[in-house]
């Protein structure tokens, strides 16, 4: 009972912050409510039993990716964004588009309910640091290192584009 | 152990730690005027108070009785919220501290430890990833401080948080590597476990088995990027008073500077905490056993403050005797020397532990 009601609290939060991301016209207004968008995931994981991944997702998301994104902003000290007045085409596709897909998600779990399941938390050990280690260096090796190779490619893509423009 | 008196000895436990950590606070202040004072041949504070012992008392007075301006063209909300939010990142830490094993008043058994747990069968536990927890909270505490540089609206500030935030984020993968060397040791991220694993029999009999010795490496390591994580001499680049004004909280006064000040040293504290937690064995050292029951486990939280107390030492001695360094020496000290010794470190020390199992 807890659970649902924590869950509730903590999603609504979410949701709230990803829309408040959007109507905020401040850069740096909506880069902090990313920042309650990803700390509230980690609260929802924590409420899941995964308490590794819900630090990992404050450390890495909220503590390393979105300081670097606060700090480029200061940096460049973007201002106030401009308001345009909207395109047509959004109106009149979008907004029945993303009707058409809340539809669509809500029937396809509603209608499958049954054989979806709910999250099953069998052993007390779920989530913890040891499963997900022998998850990331047993299992699934080869895409976790894979993944680094990805991330080295775009650290180098990085460099290569700061560099050409000096 | 049911419900209420769970609740009311969580509270108990919360206040008296939180009490603790605030008198440690300003008190450390006081030694740091004091200590800096002997080693520059002066004397100090010394009119409130014998030896000027109520001189904390007098500036917390001083910070809340003066007026708390707000400049006209800051961003307001983000002004107001960046002192809080560094304030309770740096109080969250020392809610995973653990001080020492369990204690026992009239028949109630609780950990020393404000989210430990003690079992029915005795057994103690904490937070599975409580060192994780630590370092979740330095990482948005530095939101704290580039916030207020950024919302101050003023260039010393900016220029002061942009530093201080490139330096936490640099020094922050120093120090995150240089504790996996005693993780791997360890084999545990819960720090009671950490401080467990070194209680084990002493090396060749007299040394204590306290990762220090193995971990020297990680150990210098960690202490350079922790003073560093604290905007502490020599790497106090962000609050560089000769070129900054006092950078990210120049245009802060009254109580929001304080609660700047209380963060610093409340880091200041966790971090001496946590070194001496990995590496110096945390709450271990002689306990007589003819010693009453109650001196048997509060004689390990006095061993626990003796350690921390030596590093706070260390902190204000270093303060007092090395100068500055330059900003580009501290970029390339960080991830040209302290980042690749870490990484060998934990080659070797992974290569190590791999041979002996």
């Amino acid at each position: 009972m807890v659970h649902e009601i924590l869950f509730v609290i903590f999603g609504l939060i979410c949701v709230a912050g990803a829309v408040n991301l959007l109507v905020q016209r401040h850069p740096i207004n909506s880069a902090l409510s990313l920042v309650v968008v990803m700390a509230s995931l980690a609260l929802i994981y924590l409420l899941l039993g995964a308490e590794f991944v819900a630090a990992i997702q404050v450390i890495v998301y909220a503590g390393a990716i979105m300081v670097l994104f606060v700090f480029v902003i200061m940096l460049l000290n973007a201002g106030v964004e401009e308001r345009s007045t909207g395109s047509k085409v959004a109106l009149l596709l979008g907004i029945p588009g993303v009707i058409v897909l809340g539809c669509l998600v809500g029937w396809i779990m509603i209608s499958n309910n049954q054989r979806l399941g709910g999250i099953r938390i069998n052993t007390a050990d779920f989530g913890d640091t040891h499963n997900i280690a022998r998850l990331l260096f047993q299992n699934f090796l080869l895409p976790f290192e894979i993944t680094s190779v990805l991330i080295l490619i775009a650290i180098m893509g990085a460099v290569v584009l700061g560099r050409r423009s000096s | 152990m049911d419900i209420t008196t769970f609740v009311i000895v969580a509270v108990i436990k919360v206040v008296v730690v939180v009490f603790i950590l605030l008198t440690g606070v300003a008190y450390t202040t006081l030694l740091e005027r004091k200590l800096v004072a002997r080693i520059q041949n002066r004397w100090g504070p010394t009119r409130v108070g014998p030896f000027g012992l109520l001189q904390p008392l007098a500036d917390g007075i001083k910070f809340i009785l003066k007026e708390d301006m707000v400049p006209d063209s800051v961003h307001k909300a983000l002004y107001i919220a960046a002192p809080m939010l560094a304030l309770a990142m740096s109080l969250i830490s020392i809610a995973i501290i653990p001080f020492g094993p369990s204690i026992t008043v009239g028949g109630t058994t609780t950990a020393l430890q404000i989210t430990g747990v003690v079992h029915a069968n005795g057994g103690l536990s904490d937070i599975n990833i409580g060192l994780l927890i630590i370092l979740g909270a330095t990482s948005i505490g530095v939101y704290g401080v580039a916030l207020a540089g950024w919302s101050s609206n003023s260039k010393y500030s900016l220029l002061g948080s942009l530093r201080a935030s490139a330096q936490m984020i640099s020094y922050e993968l120093a120090l995150g590597l240089s504790l996996v060397g005693v993780l791997l040791l360890s084999g545990t991220l819960s720090l009671r476990q950490i401080v467990d694993a070194q209680g084990q029999a002493p090396w060749w009999g007299w040394l204590p088995h306290w990762y220090i010795f193995p971990q020297c490496v990680a150990f210098f390591i960690y202490l350079m990027a922790a003073y560093a994580e604290t905007n502490r001499i020599p790497f106090d680049l962000p609050e560089a008073e000769t070129e900054l004004v006092a950078g990210y909280h120049t245009e802060y006064s009254a109580m929001k500077f304080a609660m700047f000040f209380m963060a610093e040293y409340m880091n200041m504290i966790t971090v001496a905490c946590l070194a001496t937690l990995l590496f110096f064995g945390g709450w271990r050292g002689p306990i007589p056993h003819s010693a009453p029951a109650i001196v048997q486990s509060l004689l390990p939280v006095f061993w626990f403050a003796l350690k921390v107390f030596f590093f706070m030492f260390l902190y204000i001695w270093i303060r007092g005797t090395l100068p500055r360094f330059r900003y580009d020496q501290l970029m390339a000290f960080g991830w040209k020397f302290l980042l690749p010794l870490a990484i060998v470190n934990i080659i070797v020390t992974s290569f190590i532990v791999a041979w002996r199992a």
